[in-house]
């Protein structure tokens, strides 16, 4: 609930503020976005569970920016960059996906 | 990294009384846990938990504007390097196309002075030669004869005469040895001899035009025209068509003393002669 609402609140200051990226961030802000929304859907599908735990929450969404943000930047020193992108927002795909569905199986029984 | 993986199962103390109530339906234990999730909001984990989805939120709405409104500093080295191949090449093809049209451009201008704008040259030059009688002319045309011992054939008559053929078509006329040119005048003195730009005419007087031969002698010959008042004076005349006749006869050119042309004077290439 309270991540859901501050994702909210975090939306409409992002509309309202408009403000503008760094440069130096710029190429890796939509992985980080990405991995960041994989650890919410973790955390909500660990709420469903039962087993959510606020400090595990906090360690896994810090940790999953960073990490992408580190294999897409890894990426590109190595000249790999396009492909490494696309496999790791394909694999935050997945788990998102598989996240959901849990989700939705908690909530809708189907 | 996510939660079901790496964390074991720790219940926070507000779910461990979901578990042990039975009374919680099965079914709405998901829906009350999170709904109950949402209730201990003061705890300092909380807020933190609250906090980083604010910055989610900001994140997400800043990266989405961002793509929308900035293409190309958002894109990464290869992505760049891409879209650079691809407006180098575009800016080699232009420059291809320019080179191209500039080339043809400079051959349009030098061709004014090329072939095409000689020959209209020439063209006009001889047109002009034609009309102002400094060049002999060949081409169809009709031969007049006009025996008149009497002298009674006038300057009006012939006047009538050249104005006939030039209605008719007539591109070079000469009577005797003078050509008819724009300045020609025909006169008559108090004796009756005919005079053609200063040149005393005798019988006969021959006529020599260069035009459709059909039409000319037409033209002579029409009811009251040239032939019908040359007959009434009582002189005889003979209209002769001919395939090929020569105008031989040429005029000296002489320039304007008065008259000037005006500065924008129209370009109006005269038909050369056929």
């Amino acid at each position: 609930m309270i991540p859901a609402i501050g994702l909210l609140v975090g939306l409409v200051i992002g509309l309202v503020l408009q403000p503008s990226v760094p440069l130096w961030l710029q190429p890796y802000l939509p992985i980080a976005v990405i991995a960041a929304l994989d650890a919410v859907f973790g955390g909500l599908r660990a709420v469903l569970d039962g087993i959510f735990d606020d400090k595990v929450f906090v360690v896994s969404f810090l940790s999953n920016t960073l990490v992408a943000a580190f294999i897409v930047f890894l990426g590109d020193q190595l000249g790999v960059g396009a492909q490494l992108s696309t496999g790791v927002v394909v694999v935050l795909g997945v788990r998102i996906f598989s996240n959901v569905a849990s989700i939705r199986r908690h909530l809708f029984k189907a | 990294m996510s939660e079901d993986s790496t964390s074991g199962p720790t219940p926070t103390p507000g779910d461990t009384s979901g578990d042990t109530a039975p009374s919680a339906a099965e079914p709405s234990r998901p829906w009350s846990r999170l709904a109950r999730s949402g209730r201990r909001w003061r705890s300092r984990s909380s807020v933190v938990v609250a906090l980083l989805a604010v910055l989610l939120g900001v994140a997400m709405s800043t990266q989405i504007r961002q793509t929308r409104e900035q293409g190309l500093e958002s894109l990464r080295q290869e992505e760049l390097v891409a879209v650079l191949d691809t407006v180098t090449q575009r800016s080699g093809r232009l420059d291809e196309e320019i080179s191209r049209l500039t080339t043809e451009r400079l051959r349009l201008e030098q061709s004014a002075g090329g072939p095409e704008a000689q020959q209209a040259a020439q063209a006009r030059i001889d047109a002009l030669a034609v009309l102002a009688g400094t060049a002999r002319a060949t081409g169809p045309g009709v031969q007049i004869v006009i025996t008149d011992p009497q002298g009674t054939v006038g300057a009006p008559t012939l006047l009538d005469a050249v104005q006939e053929l030039r209605d008719a078509g007539a591109e070079a006329i000469q009577i005797d040895e003078v050509r008819i040119v724009a300045s020609s005048f025909v006169t008559e003195d108090a004796k009756g001899a005919v005079s053609v730009d200063g040149v005393a005419l005798s019988s006969p007087i021959t006529i020599i035009a260069i035009g459709d031969p059909q039409t000319l002698a037409s033209a002579m010959d029409i009811p009251g025209g040239v032939v019908a008042s040359i007959r009434g004076l009582g002189a005889s005349v003979r209209v002769t068509q001919d395939r090929s006749v020569r105008v031989d006869a040429l005029h000296a050119p002489a320039s304007p003393r008065y008259a000037r042309p005006e500065p924008n004077a129209t370009d109006t290439t005269p038909a050369p002669p056929r």
